[in-house]
């Protein structure tokens, strides 16, 4: 069996550890990648960028730990820009191991910029049933939430006064990594008709492109490139900068990969050709 | 009457919420925000049942060889994470032991699970990703073009920004789309059935 005809058939535990060392490297020596803002990005920036201090940005962060990778990220770069401007933020969670994250996010977050948990910004909590959660909370937020997540109702909130439903937020970015988005397209932005923008893991990012030509989402922060994306340009590199690094080496390894597979796939053609082999 | 009464509740009840979404008035949300919490209600009774269910289930496994660790942890694991969760609303902050548990073990468990993905990914994609036939070339040749557009590497992941916005924005959305509209049409075929009464496996069998 020659080398080629060896690659052909290459133990799958050499491709893990490939895999494994290379996104070591990054830990072991840092870069930085060049990010580029993508257009889908930017409109979900320049949404944010345009609401006045004191207006109202809706987020929903509807995942749970298996994909905090990508979105904390992206939570995190939404919230700071939020908070920067000033701007009242009311979050949720439709992801039943969300609140604990979300929790840990929006806390640490607030102290970073001199929040006030109940004036700058509200945690409504988690629910389940997210369609008809999204349902009720466009007909009222206090419907679903009488109570905020550490208990306090919604009406001895500031931030939550004078505010009903989502007629009164000035958008939704629903940062998932489920069907959630679903449900806030059809549930949400299809029925009450507010500007709807969403921040999904890499592999969802095909599937919802459609909607933004179609009008019913606004922007698309897609995977941890869109994160990196959306720090550079609220030019506060964090988390979604770093991983990008590990991405561009991980990426990187796999196209070699499939170079390396097609090299050794024509190479070694002929000789199954003659041989009557399987292709 | 065992299968007559529940077809008419669904019957009447699919006709009103069907007939509510087009009359935008006071009273229509008000009758959608209450059907809303049933809903909840009868999902909520449930729970007991599925708590029920897990926790007998694994008691039975403690008695086989062989799936008795397991079965020992999970029902450790629900344990604690009740008795933790249960007492009071400041368990849910940070700090508390609850958070602590879920932070430490669940969210690393979870995070650690999914990132294993990565390795078989790359596994898959070495031996899938073959130009054996015209298809497949194509195949590999998209992915090739929307992968480079996906990583952040300056000028060549821009490069190919108009061919991958044309893939996104007409191939694919055309099958989406297509896929899309199957689902709710099919959708909408099944809730018309529930309604008249023709689709009844839902009820289960007597």
């Amino acid at each position: 069996m020659t080398f080629l005809e060896k690659l052909m058939q290459v133990d799958r535990r050499w491709i893990y550890l490939a895999i494994g060392v290379a996104v070591i490297i990054p830990a072991i020596k840092s870069f930085n990648v060049p990010v580029s803002p993508s257009p889908e990005v930017k409109k979900v920036y320049d949404f944010v960028e345009n609401i006045k201090p004191g207006e109202y940005l809706f987020v929903a962060m509807d995942y749970d730990p298996t994909s905090l990778a990508e979105l904390n990220p992206m939570a995190e770069a939404i919230l700071k820009h939020a908070f920067i401007r000033n701007e009242k933020v009311v979050i949720v969670t439709l992801a039943q191991f969300g609140p604990g994250m979300v929790e840990a996010i929006t806390s640490r977050l607030a102290t970073e910029f001199n929040k006030v948990r109940g004036v700058d910004y509200a945690f409504l909590g988690y629910r389940p049933y997210p369609a008809i959660t999204i349902l009720a909370m466009g007909v009222d937020f206090r419907s679903p939430f009488p109570v905020d997540y550490y208990g306090t109702p919604l009406d001895s909130l500031p931030v939550m006064r004078g505010i009903k439903n989502f007629y009164n937020v000035k958008g939704v970015i629903d940062l998932t990594s489920g069907n959630t988005a679903d449900m806030w397209l059809t549930d949400g932005n299809g029925r009450y008709g507010f500007p709807l923008a969403i921040g999904i893991t890499g592999v969802m990012a095909a599937n919802y492109y459609q909607y933004l030509q179609s009008g019913q989402l606004f922007g698309i922060i897609p995977g941890i490139k869109g994160a990196a994306e959306y720090e550079s340009l609220i030019k506060r590199p964090g988390e979604g900068m770093t991983q990008a690094a590990y991405q561009v080496v991980a990426h990187t390894v796999i196209i070699l990969f499939i170079i390396l597979s097609n090299v050794a796939y024509f190479a070694t053609r002929k000789g199954r050709a003659k041989s009557g082999g399987a292709r | 009457m065992k299968r007559e009464i529940p077809i008419l509740i669904v019957g009447i009840t699919g006709v009103i919420l069907f007939l509510q979404y087009f009359i935008p008035t006071d009273w229509s949300m008000q009758l959608l925000g209450t059907s809303q919490d049933w809903v909840i209600v009868i999902g909520i009774l449930a729970l007991p049942l599925g708590i029920w269910s897990l926790v007998k289930a694994n008691i039975m496994k403690l008695q086989v060889k062989g799936e008795r660790f397991y079965a020992a942890v999970l029902l450790t694991g629900f344990l604690v994470m009740l008795i933790f969760g249960l007492p009071h609303r400041s368990s849910l902050e940070q700090g508390s032991t609850f958070m602590t548990l879920f932070n430490t073990i669940l969210i690393p468990i979870q995070a650690t699970i999914f990132s294993l993905l990565a390795f078989f990914v790359a596994s898959a994609a070495y031996r899938a990703f073959r130009a054996r036939s015209v298809l497949a070339t194509i195949l590999l040749l998209t992915a090739f073009l929307v992968m480079f557009r996906w990583l952040p590497l300056g000028f060549i992941s821009t490069a190919d920004n108009a061919i991958v916005a044309w893939i996104l924005s007409v191939p694919n959305m055309a099958a989406n789309r297509a896929i899309g509209m199957g689902i709710g049409l099919g959708g909408a075929a099944m809730a018309i059935k529930i309604i008249l009464g023709i689709e009844r496996t839902y009820m289960g069998h007597d």
